[in-house]
């Protein structure tokens, strides 16, 4: 099929198999709109954040399968590609209140932690770059910190639980694991706590009402003489 | 077009100029305006004041009220549905509280109502894309809370009262000041890991406005960090959601209180019933509206519909006239064009450049102020660089971060920025970066009229972007996070309050056909419906040739 705008180079891109000719400075999710698509699921917040656009291709006479967010990847002459919008994942119920940052937590939530066979798919899978296998690993040994840290970047696409093969969801076992690591492991701010404290005895009320009560021109001075540091 | 380092040659050139100055500048700090240079520069250069981009509504509460074009189109329009097709005797949800909106507004809202008492399976979030995906997701800075000995609520207070222009409404900002440091606590509860030194108090940041460190921060995924948080005890708690369903009606009770919404199922055309005690609007903003043509940081479901729907029940807006561009968004390579560029790059300490190198504003005015300052280098003084596709910027100087702060301080603390430039060639610790202003933020919105969220309407609460009167005519850096978080759980707990003391009677739609009254009397001829649920971006190449058949 011939593309529409000769005036700028296109490339050949395979929408579920579909060839369409297409700019070649477009984005995936770009290039699908540019042939008509309009989308409904598969498009987020567009800036690589939300994981709503994970996206599988594979160039033609490759053999390697790649995993991209369709809104941060060019794309490229022969792609044949495919949306994943959704994906099918256990996530575990729990109360934070209740759950213990003891070593097997996360096993306990999530059993099949223990069936990782180190195969590093889910690294390969991972979008964002991350060592997905690592803070599996990682949790597996009740390893908050480091499932915390190695995890942080995490945008939940669920390419990783897409390509485990012992069916291991790696995002959500990480959610629970910073979040843990958040709300029992890390020291807790005094300085928030002391300031709550102080606005709980009314110690900025009086002020702040007197500021909603003046004139704009003592507010504007006011604000002008401020000190900036 | 041969690339290097992710640019072509003649931006190299320009690049050569900005690291020529680059030891001097590290030395030099450009002096902040008044308040009068702040004034005529943005009546000059910011688009609010381009008299083309706007015009009068010549309906409703607001009639008279001169609003961008974009906004005015979906106030002025036709019902998606015409309310006789709709059997209103069914009720498919029978609900405590519906909340529209699934961002962060709409999810603190249900936590906070959870907590109030209100029963899960009484609770209604209904989500036009995945629970979750929102603008809340995407803000990579911050949120500003006074917790520091150097700083408190009242200078915290005074600073977003002159970013706003003094325009804010008093009562909701002390509310939003006063509340901060209780939703840090909160976040700290569920596990938020906020950037933090060894003893846990928080590494604070400065920001454009603010005149102290009050940004608190999780690297450059700050939303992202909360959102993941809130969300996950939202479906911890069993709050009942719907996604891939907007709301595409506000349905009212016989004595004209807001009472639920007629829902509308995305992919399957179904519509639902939900009848409603109290209704929560947590719609968010309007980016994908695109004012005045320009590109925008918002998600794909920013289409302004919370002010469509309030619109039409009567609720009242305020500050509409007043939209936020973000000083900072990626002006190259094509595929980024728009997408933001956090303010947290400045402040760091990088500072933007003209394409001879040089510095022509404070790295950290108020966001209007900058904003305007970049449009006024890049179309005025001609100082700009324009892009293989005509599109103007300056640099965004961010290897000085690595100078100022030491090398591995750009993947440390702004790995969203580093992993988005290098997908597209650019290293951002040795290059820097080309930027304009784009569409960011909803300044103002639906009227809230109150500290407990309530707008104009009966039975209506709002919170978060779509709402208007926090922030007045211009939000500081921090505070969109921080306003949704303290709205959100007001709305919440005032919605659970009211809906224990309320009984509706039979919804109706009779003010769809009272506005559709007021389009005629107003004579307003359009073919044009809200809300539009979702930016069309189709090929023109399609639309030109497509066929309704199927």
């Amino acid at each position: 099929m011939v593309g529409r705008d000769s005036s700028e180079s296109t490339v050949k891109i395979y929408v579920m198999g579909k060839e369409y000719a297409v700019p070649s400075n477009l984005t995936i999710m770009k290039a699908m709109e540019y042939i008509g698509y309009r989308f409904i699921r598969g498009s987020g917040c567009r800036e690589g954040f939300c994981g709503a656009c994970a996206t599988v291709y594979r160039i033609k006479d490759e053999y390697r399968l790649r995993m991209v967010l369709a809104c941060q990847e060019t794309v490229q002459d022969g792609m044949y590609l495919t949306q994943i919008p959704f994906t099918p994942a256990n996530k575990a119920i729990y109360d934070m209140e209740e759950v213990k940052p003891s070593g097997n937590t996360l096993l306990e939530y999530y059993p099949e932690i223990a069936r990782c066979l180190c195969c590093n798919t889910c690294t390969k899978a991972c979008p964002q770059e991350l060592e997905v296998m690592n803070y599996v690993q990682a949790a597996l040994k009740g390893d908050f910190e480091e499932a915390a840290r190695l995890s942080f970047d995490c945008i939940s696409c669920g390419l990783c639980a897409m390509r485990c093969p012992a069916e291991i969801v790696p995002y959500n076992i990480a959610l629970l694991a910073r979040r843990i690591y958040g709300k029992y492991l890390l020291p807790k701010s005094r300085e928030v706590k002391r300031v709550v404290r102080e606005i709980e005895e009314g110690k900025y009320g009086e002020e702040l009402r007197m500021l909603g009560q003046m004139s704009l021109a003592d507010l504007k001075k006011r604000y002008a003489e401020r000190r900036i540091t | 077009m041969m690339l290097t380092r992710g640019y072509p040659d003649y931006m190299l050139e320009s690049i050569d100029l900005v690291e020529a100055t680059r030891d001097r500048r590290l030395k030099e700090s450009f002096g902040s305006m008044q308040l009068e240079e702040r004034e005529e520069i943005l009546r000059k250069y910011h688009p609010d004041y381009n008299a083309r981009g706007r015009r009068p509504v010549r309906l409703g509460p607001n009639k008279g009220d001169v609003f961008p074009h974009e906004v005015v189109d979906i106030l002025e329009a036709h019902p998606l549905v015409d309310p006789s097709s709709i059997d209103l005797t069914h009720l498919d949800f029978d609900l405590d509280i519906l909340i529209i909106g699934g961002g962060g507004a709409g999810m603190t809202a249900a936590l906070w109502a959870f907590y109030s008492g209100v029963k899960p399976e009484n609770l209604l979030i209904v989500q036009k894309l995945r629970l979750g995906d929102s603008n809340s997701i995407m803000s990579q800075g911050g949120i500003q809370v006074a917790d520091k000995p150097y700083d408190s609520p009242t200078i915290h207070y005074l600073d977003a009262l002159g970013g706003g222009h003094f325009t804010n409404n008093p009562e909701l900002l002390r509310t939003l000041v006063l509340d901060a440091p209780r939703i840090l606590r909160w976040h700290e509860g569920l596990g938020v890991e906020y950037d933090r030194e060894a003893s846990g108090d928080m590494i604070t940041l400065p920001c454009g406005g603010a005149s102290r460190n009050r940004i608190h921060s999780a690297k450059d995924y700050t939303g992202m960090e909360i959102v993941r948080n809130i969300k996950d005890e939202v479906i911890n708690k069993g709050v009942t959601v719907i996604e891939f369903t907007s709301a595409v009606e506000l349905m009212m009770d016989d004595a004209d209180r807001v009472a639920g919404a007629v829902l509308y199922n995305m992919e399957t055309g179904q519509y639902y019933v939900a009848r409603a005690k109290a209704t929560i609007l947590a719609t968010g903003g309007f980016g994908r509206l695109h004012i005045q043509g320009f590109q925008t940081t918002n998600h794909y479901g920013a289409t302004g519909d919370g002010i469509a729907l309030a619109y039409r029940v009567g609720a009242r807006l305020r500050d509409m006239d007043s939209v936020q561009y973000h000083p900072t968004g990626a002006a190259y390579p094509e595929q980024i064009v728009g997408l933001l560029v956090t303010e947290k790059v400045r402040n760091l300490g990088a500072q933007p450049v003209n394409k001879l190198g040089e510095q022509f504003v404070n790295p950290l005015e108020p966001r209007d102020v900058e904003a305007s300052a970049i449009i006024r280098e890049c179309y005025e003084r001609e100082k700009g660089i324009e892009t293989p596709t005509g599109m103007r910027g300056v640099w965004l100087d961010t290897p000085m971060l690595e100078l100022i702060h030491g090398e591995g301080t750009i993947e440390k603390n702004l790995p969203a920025m580093f992993r988005q430039n290098r997908r597209f060639g650019i290293d951002m610790r040795r290059s820097p970066i080309l930027v304009f202003p784009t569409l960011h933020f909803q300044n103002g919105g639906v009227e809230m009229i109150n500290a407990n969220a309530e707008t104009t309407v009966k039975g209506l609460f709002a919170a978060g972007e779509v709402t208007g009167g926090t922030h007045g005519k211009n939000r500081l850096m921090g505070n969109s996070i921080l306003d949704y978080s303290v709205y959100g759980r007001r709305a919440g707990i005032s919605a659970a309050q009211y809906a224990k003391e309320v009984k509706v009677s039979r919804v109706t739609l009779r003010h769809v056909k009272r506005y559709e009254a007021l389009l005629k009397e107003a004579h307003v001829e359009t073919t044009r419906s809200s809300p539009i649920l979702l930016p069309e971006y189709r090929g023109e190449g399609v639309l030109s040739h497509s066929l309704d058949i199927f």
